[in-house]
């Protein structure tokens, strides 16, 4: 049972830039624990800003201090940098091509029953529909860490989003298939694709077992780089399945099973299935209780998966 | 006479034309704010054989509508062609479009949503002093524009951190496009407000005057431990009777016969400047 969130291999990750490159600086609005990175502001003072309960500001300075040759990484919970601080992203980041990560952490229903002011399932959306944007949501601690690796030297602006607990492995710690911008493929099979980002991709692992048990061969997809999506990788996964089933915590709007749908409708025309949150605040609960409820586990998925194989 | 206070007339007129030419603009504002950038361009470390060098002083055009005083500005310093500006401004395809764009020489960020440009330019003063420089970071907003939220976010933050390379400047018309400042969203005593977040304030009477906006900006130039803040009162539409003071001028395109008048007006007040 894993126990290290992601955010806490992200802080690490910091911390070994930080030490190597002193033009990477941290951004915090109140948010060094939540995000984990308190030990980074104690060992990095002089590269470490803490702005107080200030989404927009935090949001506008990073990208102030990327335009004078920084690499910020401004963190602070899902729900309030991405729509909080919408314009700000949009102008002071993507817009003037600064170099800012925009961490959110916490993410989806991360935050559980304090409800939907703290839940972020318009994220994907709203960072998704901005040019210049992009947006990823690693799934595991090891494949966090190969995205952050990368992060830490690229010039152009991004989202990314982390959850808040710690999440079981998806992937082995020394065998770990990365490739910046390409989807990662679990597994390969005949008859159906599955699709994951996030969270999500252990589910749809485990569903790829289960299926595998009731004779169906499915093939699953960890599209971590929900922008910019890989189109190659999906339409070649997607080649001679008679389904294609998306998972994601978020809005059924705007999301990763929008974007797929998009790209399946225009270049191989075949059903897409999208599972996500529902278009309401969601039931109260733990995360895990919020995916059980709505079968976003490797188990709902399966079923929803067999039911739409036989129909 | 100061010859920054005459070419401001100069630049005036070119403003005026790069509005006609491209078929509109923020010409009450262009107007009031031409002597406080027109005086900032006279005094920053910029030139344009040096766009990237990191000891340069930034300039943030916070209230990004008033961009063809930016481009009068910028072109006057060499950093832009006036003809080139004047013929592509505003016309399809162009990059010179009705806010500051960053991929155009000389300009630092993009602007044009209000509020943005003191938070950035906090991020810059930062930056330069992880950096150990010494350069300053300058950002005009309008007053309308403090009605904005994130304006104070990035007070308090540059009074927090005692930003003394940060100069704000407000460029007080007491007009917006609905009418006056105080009957839209009154701001009551602004050089209270901006000393409370820990600022330093400094008051010009005419913003319009080249001299008392130089002895404003030695003030803050001087000041150590605190972000300083120039609240120049200028006039809106300043430079010809037509448009002086009226809301009504905050984006409007004269017409032929308004054009006249105005450029005889500036050509009148330039030459009795040069008289004086």
């Amino acid at each position: 049972m894993n126990k290290i969130p992601n955010r806490a291999v992200m802080c690490e990750v910091l911390k070994e830039a930080a030490a190597r490159d002193r033009n990477l600086v941290v951004l915090c609005s109140d948010s060094r624990g939540s995000a984990s990175l308190t030990s980074f502001a104690e060992a990095f003072p002089a590269q470490f800003v803490e702005v107080g309960i200030a989404e927009q500001n935090l949001v506008s300075i990073a990208a102030g201090l990327a335009s004078c040759g920084k690499r910020a990484f401004a963190a602070s919970p899902a729900s309030f940098i991405t729509t909080r601080s919408y314009e700000q992203c949009k102008v002071d980041c993507a817009y003037s091509n600064t170099n800012v990560k925009l961490i959110g952490i916490s993410g989806g229903v991360s935050y559980g029953a304090l409800g939907m002011t703290h839940h972020s399932a318009q994220d994907i959306a709203a960072m998704s529909a901005i040019p210049g944007m992009r947006v990823y949501l690693p799934s595991d601690r090891h494949q966090t860490r190969k995205l952050f690796e990368c992060l830490v030297r690229d010039e152009g602006t991004a989202y990314i989003r982390l959850g808040r607990n710690p999440v079981e492995d998806v992937y082995e710690e020394n065998a770990v298939p990365f490739e910046m911008d390409r989807a990662t493929v679990l597994s390969e099979g005949t008859d159906v694709l599955l699709v994951g980002c996030g969270e999500m991709v252990k589910p749809v692992q485990e569903a790829v077992g289960l299926l595998r048990e009731q004779g169906l061969s499915a093939g699953a997809l960890d599209m971590y780089c929900v922008k910019p999506l890989d189109r190659e990788g999906l339409l070649k996964a997607a080649e001679g399945k008679k389904l294609v089933v998306t998972v994601e915590e978020h809005a059924p709007y705007g999301g990763l099973g929008a974007m797929v749908a998009q790209v399946i409708s225009a270049c191989d025309p075949k059903r897409v299935i999208n599972l996500a949150l529902p278009d309401t605040p969601v039931i109260t609960g733990t995360s895990r209780e919020v995916f059980e409820y709505y079968g976003l586990t490797g188990e709902g998925i399966a079923k929803t998966v067999l039911r739409a194989w036989k129909e | 006479m100061n010859a920054l206070a005459i070419k401001a007339y100069d630049l005036r007129r070119d403003v005026v034309d790069i509005i006609m030419a491209g078929g509109g603009g923020h010409i009450g504002g262009d107007m009031s704010s031409m002597e406080i950038m027109l005086t900032l361009y006279s005094r920053m470390n910029v030139a344009p054989d040096r766009q990237k060098d990191p000891d340069r002083d930034r300039f943030v055009l916070s209230k990004g509508h008033c961009v063809e005083t930016l481009y009068a500005v910028l072109a006057d310093k060499g950093f832009l062609d006036l003809e080139e500006v004047k013929a592509k401004f505003s016309r399809f395809g162009s990059e010179y479009i009705g806010h500051p764009h960053n991929t155009l020489p000389g300009i630092e960020m993009n602007s044009g949503s209000l509020g943005h440009g003191l938070s950035v330019s906090v991020g810059m003063a930062l930056a330069g002093r992880m950096d150990q420089r010494r350069y300053r970071v300058y950002t005009l907003m309008g007053d309308g524009e403090l009605a904005e939220g994130s304006v104070w976010e990035g007070a308090m933050a540059a009074g927090h951190y005692k930003l003394d390379t940060l100069c704000a400047v407000i460029d007080r018309n007491r007009l917006q496009i609905s009418g006056s400042t105080e009957d839209v969203m009154a701001h009551h005593d602004l050089h209270a407000r901006f000393a409370s977040f820990d600022w330093h304030v400094i008051d010009v009477k005419d913003g319009n005057d080249v001299e008392q906006l130089n002895a404003a900006f030695d003030e803050a130039e001087a000041v150590k431990g605190k972000p300083s803040v120039v609240i120049a009162n200028t006039v809106k539409g300043k430079g010809a009777s037509i448009m002086e003071n009226k809301a009504s001028w905050h984006h409007h395109l004269p017409t032929p016969e308004e054009y006249g008048i105005i450029c005889r007006e500036l050509q009148e007040r330039k030459e009795a400047l040069c008289r004086e």
